[in-house]
């Protein structure tokens, strides 16, 4: 696919004997919403290592817009516009709401050697950040401690830091986690939103979630691509649904604990 | 070649003090993620022990098994008192407490020994020194420090690797919380890791006793060698403190005998003179400062970490 | 929140004037002693001050900062015995070998973590301190006296104790406002950030390594300085200056004073030495009352008592004398 916006080749990682990713080949087209899915021990996890590059991979590459990134460290690819959410809640838990995204704004608005200027009182930095505060919903809540805050709150700000690094493409490990009913339809709503706007691949086990939004699908299943298409060829394809789908409520029900 | 045979052997000998007190160390850190200032302080209260009850039964041996007993319950009661309550607290948090102990032991000592510090005398049997080469003397008593060692270490190994409590070790300084999950007595196994480590410790000091000082302090100095050691070693792993012991022990001890003259070889006597020591001095950080560029987590370190 | 009357504020409003007092006090009655121990508490304020940039505010908890007041009490005794008597050699040299040093140890250190990361600055202090031991020809352990203090031409007499007071005590406020300035902006964001979630911070985009270690230099500059007054105020350097027990009053002044505010250290350093005074005295009159005599011994063994004390405030006051003074923290 030669649109693609991410293009991961071959990628294989194995620790010890086991071998988390298998030859992994995969396109994100820009501008779709690409969901992958796999029971627990997928090896999702390892694969958004490999792409964030918190993990190094033994063989394969990841090119993002063009451009060989697999060597890249961890704030290099985010400089390159490839932002990220965490499955487990990573904040700064010590600092305001806005002090969270305004941070995140900081990363992207040149380097940080400024040792002398009141940084909380930056219009450069606080505005954009009240903006993406206010596109999860959370306009109000800036000046809370984020250790104040509920879990669905931080799922929110976790995606207002995202948005805020102006990012090419969203890497969202599981936004849906731990979530209760409202919460998720709120984040789905978010996330239909952001989906005009930007390219999204999402890690998710809230299936109805997946097949709400995605324009196509990619499934792992023990570090290997058994299938990728679009919703209905997945709901359709005999090996995943013998592989998975069989037993989905299995898999949803670890997924919940596994929170 | 000689003169350097026997440097070896003193290398060796200051290895395995090391070992006794980075052996306590690690284990500490690698299973109660916990750093101990007053390590040193077991040192020196090993030594004072030693000493008295040498003096008070007149008899080596019963002095240092008396000695190393008292040590041992002094640092269980130190853990139940004082440590355990820093348990999963921060490392600076960990810092400051211990650097209280430490001074409130220096202190303690000073109230019931005095300011004078002791000496433990050697019974006329270890003082001789015994033919370890055709040609070379070696004295006796720092041959029995490397020998009690190598079985002290011989047995640490055993029960590391063989015995159900070492077992809990391993699988402790690897997983804190599958210890706990198996139902273990936790705060019991810390009790008695951190009250092996003590007797480690006091072992370690009473040893070196009578061919030093028994002193206020004494276990200071010899804290920061064996912190280097762990670090070279990697925390955690019993098997890297005894290497890098030996690694530290012989480095410190031959640079100290040789680099001086190497220098003065190679650039001037007055330059041999005066920079000698201070090089010498700097070789182990040296070291330290290469393993850490290399292989940060240390030469060997603990599997699982 | 700057101007704003709260119990902290005038709390640190009321140390700094009686910091400035000192002198008129001590001139009023002739204390010399007064001065002497002062003078040395704003030296070491300064130090904690910069320790505490890094370990309060960047999460790097240091165990070797002597290592700078001995660098660069260090500089001025070796530039003073080969003749460099002027300060604007002297003080930009101690600030300049105090950076290069921390530049390499946290070039080093900065690469680990938690205790390692202690560990390694511990242990290269103790190097710093163990060179200092070989330098024969600048008094090895024994130390070097100082015979002139460092000259600034007709621009200061630092020999003059009241003006040499002043100085220290302008140094150190504005030690404090400038660490406050950075702790402020945006780099002392991306420290704070790094403290609170490293890993975070990466995600975000930001080169988190470069910034601690220009925080880790910056630190080691101005604890150089503090080295530097050091040396002048004492007239003498020695191993002993850097000592690593050393290292370790410098955290406790900081964990003492507060690690969460710039002035906490210094709050920190005075409580510390006014305390390591009065506490032997305290004992002493104490046992008095108790036993109806003077006992003598007691006074000697006052660090009994600040051990456990250290122990007590880690357990149940890790906000330290600021944080019981202010209800919230960083104001």
């Amino acid at each position: 696919m030669a649109d693609a916006l991410l293009k991961v080749s071959g990628l294989t990682k194995r620790f010890g004997g086991v071998v988390a990713s298998d030859d992994i080949v995969l396109d994100v087209a820009r501008g779709e919403l690409h969901a992958i899915i796999g029971p627990n021990g997928a090896g999702k996890t390892t694969l958004i290592g490999q792409l964030t590059g918190e993990i190094r991979p033994d063989a394969g590459r990841v090119h993002f817009d063009g451009q060989d990134i697999t060597e890249l460290q961890v704030y290099e690819r985010s400089q390159l516009g490839l932002a990220r959410s965490f499955q487990i809640t990573s904040l700064f838990l010590d600092f305001t709401a806005l002090d969270n995204v305004a941070l995140a704004v900081q990363a992207h608005a040149g380097h940080s050697f400024h040792f002398w200027d009141d940084a909380r009182r930056s219009r450069e930095l606080r505005e954009p950040a009240r903006d993406a505060l206010k596109r999860v919903g959370l306009a109000d809540r800036g000046d809370v401690l984020v250790s104040n805050m509920s879990h669905g709150e931080h799922r929110q700000i976790e995606l207002a830091m995202a948005l805020a690094t102006k990012p090419r493409m969203l890497l969202l490990d599981e936004p849906m986690a731990g979530l209760g009913p409202d919460e998720s339809s709120r984040m789905v709503r978010t996330l239909r939103e952001l989906k005009r706007e930007l390219t999204i691949l999402l890690i998710e086990h809230d299936m109805e979630a997946v097949f709400a939004l995605a324009d196509r699908i990619t499934v792992l299943v023990c570090g290997r691509v058994i299938a990728s298409g679009s919703p209905s060829a997945i709901r359709t394809n005999a090996e995943v649904r013998q592989a998975y789908l069989g037993e989905q409520e299995v898999v949803t029900d670890a997924g919940a604990a596994h929170v | 070649m000689l003169y350097l045979f026997e440097q070896c052997l003193n290398g060796m000998q200051l290895g395995m003090l090391l070992f006794l007190l980075a052996a306590g160390l690690t284990l500490i850190f690698g299973i109660m993620d916990m750093v101990n200032l007053a390590h040193g302080s077991l040192y020196m209260l090993g030594a004072y022990f030693a000493a008295t009850f040498v003096e008070v039964t007149d008899s080596f041996v019963a002095g240092f098994a008396l000695g190393l007993l008292a040590t041992l319950i002094a640092g269980m009661v130190l853990e139940v008192i004082a440590i355990r309550p820093l348990y999963g607290r921060d490392h600076l948090d960990h810092v400051l407490g211990t650097f209280g102990l430490l001074i409130f032991f220096n202190e303690l000592v000073r109230l019931i020994w005095g300011p004078e510090g002791r000496t433990i005398s050697l019974p006329s049997e270890m003082l001789t020194a015994v033919q370890v080469l055709p040609g070379v003397y070696y004295p006796l008593y720092r041959l029995v420090i490397i020998l009690a060692t190598l079985a002290v270490a011989a047995l640490l190994y055993i029960i590391v690797m063989r015995t159900r409590v070492g077992m809990l070790i391993r699988a402790g300084a690897s997983n804190r919380e599958m210890v706990g999950a198996l139902g273990v007595n936790i705060k019991l196994l810390y009790t008695l890791v951190f009250g092996l480590g003590a007797a480690l410790a006091g072992f370690a000091g009473m040893m070196q006793a009578p061919i030093s000082f028994v002193q206020i302090g004494m276990g200071e100095n010899i804290l920061i060698l064996a912190f280097v050691v762990i670090i070279i070693g990697g925390i955690g792993s019993i098997r890297g403190a005894f290497a890098a012991a030996i690694i530290v022990g012989l480095i410190d001890t031959i640079g100290r005998a040789f680099l001086p003259d190497l220098v003065r070889y190679f650039l001037s006597y007055s330059a041999g003179s005066s920079a000698g020591p201070a090089l010498s001095s700097m070789l182990i950080y040296l070291l330290m400062a290469l393993v850490l560029i290399f292989r940060p987590e240390g030469l060997f370190p603990a599997a699982g970490k | 929140m700057s101007g704003m009357i709260t119990p902290r504020n005038a709390f640190v409003a009321a140390v700094i004037v009686v910091l400035a007092l000192i002198p008129v006090y001590a001139a009023m009655t002739g204390n010399t002693f007064m001065m002497t121990l002062f003078t040395r508490i704003i030296i070491l304020a300064i130090a904690a001050v910069s320790l505490n940039l890094i370990m309060g505010f960047g999460g790097m908890v240091s165990f070797g900062h002597a290592a700078y007041l001995g660098i660069g009490g260090y500089v001025i005794g070796i530039l003073a015995k080969e003749g460099i008597n002027t300060g604007f050699v002297q003080w930009p040299l101690a600030l300049l070998v105090s950076g290069l040093f921390a530049l390499g140890v946290g070039a080093l250190s900065l690469r680990t973590r938690g205790v390692y990361f202690i560990m390694i600055t511990l242990a290269f202090a103790q190097m710093v301190y163990y060179i200092a031991n070989g330098l024969d020809r600048y008094g090895g352990d024994d130390g070097l006296t100082i015979h002139k203090r460092s000259e600034f031409g007709g621009l200061l007499n630092l020999s003059n104790r009241t003006v040499f007071y002043y100085v220290c005590l302008v140094l150190l406020l504005a030690t404090v406002y400038v660490v406050w300035r950075i702790i402020n902006s945006r780099f002392g964001a991306v420290i704070q950030g790094a403290r609170s979630n490293d890993r975070r911070m990466r995600a975000i985009g930001f080169p988190t390594f470069r910034y601690k270690l220009v925080c880790f230099v910056i630190a080691g500059v101005i604890c150089g300085l503090s080295g530097a007054l050091l040396a002048n105020h004492t007239n003498f350097i020695s191993p002993a200056m850097m000592h690593w027990t050393r290292s370790g009053d410098l955290i406790v002044m900081a964990v003492l004073g507060g690690m969460g505010s710039v002035f906490g250290p210094v709050i920190g350093s005075v409580a510390l030495l006014v305390l390591e005074e009065t506490l032997p005295h305290l004992i002493g009159f104490a046992s008095h009352v108790i036993t109806g005599k003077e006992v003598v011994a007691a006074k000697e063994y006052w660090q009994l008592i600040l051990g456990p004390m250290l122990l007590l405030i880690v357990l149940f006051a890790r906000g330290g004398i600021d944080g019981l003074i202010a209800s919230a923290r960083r104001g």
